[in-house]
């Protein structure tokens, strides 16, 4: 295991005194560079101080200081913590912080989403389009200072809606009495669609010139989605086509953006909950656990001995659910409609009952609380715990290895196809699954300890080829870790209290940022909680694993067969309510 | 009431012939045929997709009710089963799908956000409620509603089917041309309703004089 190397031992400002600075507000970790040497920085970030792996940007608007602030965090594909450092610039439009595209490529998505969402733009990003709302739409929604239709108050709990004894509406404080909002003197008739020509603009950009450079042939553009069985959800994608080949392709998303960081940042930190149930809703008790480890870390607070227990046990579980699943789904896409995925949601329904049991909800568990979790495991569930993972599941993950594995035509769609080698993998800030099965063992479970992963005795599950198959294969050699880990735990874990803390409906969180991770089943999902010492936390910002890993796609596809394409989506292992927030 | 007259029609039969013959009316048999195979369209927005999925699955087997063929076209749908949060982004995709389905068509709100906008309601991207633009057949309360709960609403849906009559029905009617055509809302700095068109324009203008 690699020793952890904490941000203090990096002396950012030793080498670069006329440019950077540390972060010195009370509760902030991290560097403040210079926006005109950034890019400078940055390069000495990732080649002499090792930091290859940039997994999180994002904007914050600190409205009352008039700046806004774009943090990065960067990390070393060897583990240990990371390296946090910040932009700082003028909350005067237009707002321009340099791209760090020709960097860390995997900036790209997340760039487009701190300008589509906060205005702030990144010079020198080849296609700073936006990313989750439509062109046209007015306004950047998640500055502070912009204000959603259906606008009540700042911040929750709002007063109460029965000032009377009579019921207000929300709609019926809009003038337009719907969750809409139109500048003034605004003409429906006259307004003329900007309609998508960017995106096909960038489409015919970026796509490849004569594949095989012989005869002339028409390109034509696809349209995948959002309605469409195979985009696991409402992903569009717009695909140039040469033939059958792949030339060009972008992602469209933003078809379930549900403003989570936006609906986060008036919610108070309890009930930000029940929200990350939704953000990637196969996995909720994995939500829940990235949430509150941010919020424990900005806390300090400890968490109780038998909770942390609980809470591996129900994240592991989790993981193998939504491992079974993708398998599942993969096969729907390659064409095996149904009957894999049948046995699959068979296990599913066992493990949701023990999510049911504990939580009361079979999807939407709300279970983790700040210091531990709401319940205790009742014994009948424990007892269909140890019955699934002593019995049950060993034998039907090997069944359905049996069944699968060598099949031929599985075989020839899975080998050899989508090869994503490890250097671009780590350019493309891909994380999970998909990095490890292109060879690089970056496990968080390994790499960056959190919570008592530290105590088991588990491999980190590694495949070198990079390609479908691998990825495939990767999937059951991380179920029979996840069995591995939740042997021991079972075995190890403690009676005692499961919250370390006193249940309450507000807690107190010191004014600080935290930047929280755990390897849920998709990649790494990171929280970035900023909190000013008030009720509801300042900023929320979610970086998704599906997300990011999206970034990769379009240079993993280029020159390959469209048919392939559909098999890759489902091997990505997206999910739209991550995907989107 | 009438629809059960017509459903129990008052013939005497004779008694050696009550093994082969049925008497029942058209609407029954044409109700009959239509509840039992109804094709939801096969289309996921959010977290209710999963337990759609789910309650296709052998536990709870959807297809024990003549609905397990999920259509990816609309145009072999019946019914469309809105299973999650309605973005505005979104809108214009699912209002294009719902006029191209055949008719008769049914539209099943499922959860909280298909049904009000749900614990999402406040987003500036959420659309309140698919009432909004579509006619809702059925409400599934539910965050997201567990398969029975989901099988519940479309049991009830099969009810009200069965309610249906040829004579009534509007997709035999010849004066109503285009059915229940929706007019596609457009994307424009917020989620313009063309057929609100007037009245966005009057408050704009209202609010500018403010």
């Amino acid at each position: 295991m690699v020793a952890p190397a904490s941000t203090s031992t990096i002396d950012l400002v030793a080498k670069f005194p006329d440019s950077v600075t540390a972060d010195t507000r009370p509760g902030y970790t991290g560097f403040i560079v210079n926006k005109a040497k950034l890019v400078e920085v940055a390069t000495a970030i990732r080649d002499e101080f090792g930091y290859d792996l940039l997994t999180a940007v994002t904007g914050v608007d600190y409205l009352a200081e008039n700046k806004m602030e774009v943090v990065y965090h960067a990390f070393k594909t060897t583990g240990g913590a990371g390296l946090t450092f910040k932009v700082q610039v003028e909350r005067i439009d237009p707002i321009e912080v340099p791209s760090l595209i020709d960097i860390w490529p995997g900036v790209d998505f997340q760039e487009r989403e701190a300008w589509d969402l906060y205005g702030i733009k990144f010079t020198g990003h080849p296609d700073l389009r936006r990313i989750l709302m439509w062109e046209g739409f007015e306004g950047h929604p998640l500055r502070k200072d912009w204000k959603e239709p259906f606008f009540e108050e700042e911040a929750k709990p709002f007063k109460s809606r029965w000032p009377d004894g009579k019921h207000t509406f929300a709609e019926n404080k809009n003038p337009f009495r719907d969750n809409l909002n139109f500048p003034a003197n605004f003409d429906p008739e006259k307004y003329e669609v900007t309609g998508e020509e960017d995106l096909y603009l960038s489409l015919e950009k970026d796509s490849l010139k004569d594949v095989d450079g012989n005869m002339k042939t028409e390109h034509i553009v696809v349209n995948m989605g959002p309605h469409h069985p195979s985009t696991h959800g409402v992903l569009r994608v717009a695909v140039q086509l040469d033939g059958e080949t792949i030339i060009g392709l972008k992602p469209v998303m933003g078809y379930l953006h549900r403003n989570h960081d936006k609906i986060g940042e008036r919610n108070t930190y309890l009930q930000n909950i029940p929200y990350t149930d939704r953000l990637d809703y196969f996995n909720s008790m994995s939500n829940n656990f990235g949430y509150v480890t941010t919020v424990e870390k900005l806390m300090k607070i400890p968490v109780a001995e038998r909770a942390e227990y609980i809470r591996v046990i129900m994240a592991e579980l989790s993981r193998i659910q939504n491992h079974l699943i993708f398998i599942g789904m993969l096969m729907n896409d390659l064409g095996t409609m149904y009957t894999p995925s049948l046995y699959a949601f068979e296990e599913r329904e066992l493990v949701l009952d023990i999510f049911e049991a504990v939580s009361g909800a079979r999807m939407m568990c709300n279970y983790f609380r700040f210091g531990g979790v709401v319940r205790d495991i009742p014994d009948f569930a424990m007892q269909k715990i140890k019955d699934l993972v002593f019995d049950r599941l060993p034998a039907k993950t090997d069944e359905m290895e049996r069944f699968l594995n060598e099949n031929e035509i599985l075989v020839a769609r899975l080998k050899g196809i989508h090869v994503l080698n490890a250097e671009d993998a780590i350019k493309y800030s891909v994380t999970g699954p998909v990095l490890r099965a292109a060879g690089v063992p970056y496990d968080l479970r390994r790499a960056d300890p959190y919570s008592i992963y530290d105590r088991f005795d588990f491999d980190v599950a590694v495949r070198q080829n990079g390609d479908m198959m691998d990825n495939y294969l990767i999937r059951f050699d991380e179920i029979r870790q996840s069995l591995r880990i939740l042997e021991q735990a079972i075995k190890q874990i403690p009676q005692g209290p499961i919250n370390s803390q006193k249940a309450a409906y507000q807690v107190r969180v010191p004014a600080g940022e935290a930047y929280g991770r755990i390897e849920s089943p998709k990649g790494e999902l990171g929280f970035y909680v900023v909190s000013n010492g008030k009720p509801n936390p300042y900023r929320y910002h979610v970086r998704p694993a599906s997300f990011v890993n999206l970034t990769a796609v379009e240079s993993m596809c280029r020159g390959t067969k469209i048919a392939d394409f559909v098999a890759l989506l489902a091997m990505l292992d997206i999910v739209m309510g991550e995907l989107d927030r | 009431m009438e629809n059960e007259k017509l459903s129990l029609p008052n013939y005497s039969i004779p008694e050696d012939i009550q093994n082969v013959v049925a008497v029942t009316t058209l609407d029954r048999l044409y109700n009959w045929g239509r509840r039992s195979s109804v094709w939801p369209l096969m289309f996921g927005l959010a977290c209710c997709a999963i337990e759609m999925i789910a309650a296709q699955t052998a536990r709870y087997d959807m297809a024990r009710f003549g609905m397990e063929v999920m259509r990816p076209t609309p145009r072999q749908a019946d019914m469309m089963l809105v299973s999650g949060t309605v973005t505005k982004k979104m809108l214009p995709s699912i209002i294009r799908l719902y006029n191209q389905m055949p008719e008769p068509k049914y539209v099943v709100a499922m959860g909280a956000c298909a049904s009000s906008g749900g614990p999402f309601k406040e987003g500036y991207n959420v659309v309140a409620g698919i009432d909004k633009f579509l006619p809702v057949d059925v409400y599934i309360p539910g965050c997201p509603p567990t398969p029975q709960a989901l099988i519940a609403g479309l049991i009830k849906l099969q009810e009200k089917i069965d309610k249906q009559s040829i004579k009534h029905v509007t997709w035999y009617n010849k004066e109503k041309k285009d059915g229940n055509y929706v007019p596609m809302p457009i994307l424009g700095p917020d989620l313009i309703d063309v057929r609100r068109n007037a009245e966005i324009r009057d408050v704009a203008a209202v609010k500018e004089s403010a």
